[in-house]
């Protein structure tokens, strides 16, 4: 069986490392990685999540007014 | 040593600023630069300070402060990133070659300028605002505080007559940062620039300047910014777009604890013990008979800063005589050509005392009483 991930992409450093310190506080599980290839080839950071955490990390985001670029799957 | 420069720079600086430069040294690698934990470590404590200057100057939105080396920077950064042929700005008489010598640029470059004038104790005509407007007038830059005479402008009436004229407001803050309470939630400041080693008690190599949301600046450098590496483009959002090439993230880690220090200090304390020592100086100046002192001191607010000259002697012979009395003060023009030819020491220079709360009143009264020895000695006489 294939592990499903996902990852949340961000425009800056400074989306990243809030977003992170938001869900520190909020105690949403997951971790910043470097950029994955499969995504961007480009530098910088994503927030590896559980997938069956996605949803509330978003409506948390949209409620905190957090910014993120895309949302991905990854097989 | 007696100290008295601090207009120049914050001496001496809290220990935790020095601890927390150390230690960011020691336990932090590049912010932005990959997803290790040193890396992530040091866009962390970036991300704090970012926090924590915006909290300090009123703002919900971390993402507006940009870090750059000092006021000038940031200063540089606003009037390049906004200016463009054509567009009409405003400043005043008082200002710093921070704010000068970008606009006199700006202005060979076409863009149209006008400057407020100052009466003779330095302070700015803001009225005379009301008959410079023109069609394509876009903005008014302006210190909030003299670094020459302390003194500051009216704040309230420039804000409300920009905001009512719809012009973009740009504050150099290098003197009032860490002075003034600055609430950027209320008042409709729209970029406002700071340098962390003043009266934020933070390293020199550090400032900033917050833009309001939805005012874009034209960046003045682009390169590395950790993301979008494929791009031609630098990026576009705030804050990276203004922070091209490694940071300084050492003397963020600085600027931190001073910024921590001052809100620990209270502004409303620092304040009144430097309006204090302010006051008690210029008491003990204005009696020595070759003292001319510069500036308005019937204003209720101004900066911790007395000017002042010796009749007959130049203000350099002044300041080297105290420095060999180890008391530490700034002669010279002080980067504010305008405001010296107001006051007509453009020859003379002027010998400016600057303090913070950590000076006592045992230290003016010394350097009070070496000036008058100075005045007794040198004064009357030409000299220097």
């Amino acid at each position: 069986m294939v592990e499903t991930r996902v990852v949340i992409t961000f425009q800056t450093t400074t989306h990243a490392i809030a977003w992170e310190r938001a869900c520190k506080e909020e105690g949403l599980p997951g971790r910043l990685i470097p950029m994955p290839v499969e995504i961007s080839a480009h530098c910088g950071l994503a927030w590896l999540a559980a997938p069956d955490t996605v949803d509330i990390l978003l409506e948390r985001a949209r409620e905190l007014d957090l910014s993120y670029d895309r949302v991905v799957e990854l097989k | 040593m007696i100290y008295l420069d601090q207009a120049a720079t914050s001496f001496p600086k809290p220990p935790q600023v020095g601890q927390a430069v150390v230690s960011a040294l020691q336990t932090v690698g590049n912010s932005g630069r990959g997803g290790h934990e040193l890396s992530l470590s040091a866009s962390r404590l970036i991300f704090e300070a970012r926090l924590e200057a915006a909290r300090f100057f009123g703002s919900s939105d971390p993402s507006r402060i940009a870090f750059t080396a000092n006021a000038t920077e940031s200063l540089n950064q606003a009037l390049f990133g906004l200016l463009e042929p054509g567009d009409h700005v405003i400043t005043t008489a008082q200002e710093h070659n921070s704010v000068l010598r970008p606009l006199f640029l700006l202005e060979r470059r076409g863009v149209e300028l006008t400057i407020l004038p100052v009466d003779s104790r330095g302070v700015v005509d803001l009225e005379a605002i009301r008959r410079e407007l023109r069609p394509n007038t876009r903005a008014v830059v302006a210190a909030h505080g003299s670094n020459l005479t302390g003194s500051l402008l009216d704040l309230g009436f420039l804000l409300g007559f920009c905001r009512e004229h719809g012009l973009i407001v740009i504050i150099d803050a290098a003197q009032t940062a860490g002075w003034y309470p600055y609430n950027l939630a209320e008042q409709p400041i729209d970029i406002l620039c700071f340098t962390g080693h003043k009266a934020l008690y933070g390293p020199q190599g550090v400032g900033g300047i917050y833009v309001r949301p939805g005012l874009k600046l034209r960046p003045l450098k682009v390169g590395g910014s950790g993301v979008q590496t494929f791009s031609q483009e630098h990026p576009q959002e705030m804050p990276e777009a203004l922070e091209a090439g490694t940071l300084n993230t050492p003397g963020i880690a600085g600027l931190l604890a001073g910024l921590h220090y001052v809100q620990a200090q209270g502004l409303e304390k620092i304040q009144q013990l430097e309006a204090d020592l302010t006051s008690y100086f210029h008491g003990l100046v204005k009696e020595i008979p070759e003292v001319v002192v510069y500036g308005d001191f019937q204003a209720v607010h101004r900066l911790p800063i007395v000017t002042l000259n010796l009749k007959g002697v130049g203000a350099s012979l002044v300041s080297q005589l105290l420095a060999e009395r180890g008391i530490c003060t700034r002669s010279g023009g002080h980067c504010a050509p305008l405001l010296h030819k107001a006051l007509g020491t453009q020859d003379q220079g002027a010998v400016r005392f600057s303090f913070s709360h950590l000076n006592t009143k045992a230290e003016l009264a010394e350097t009070a009483a070496a000036l008058g020895e100075i005045a007794r000695q040198y004064g009357g006489k030409q000299h220097g």
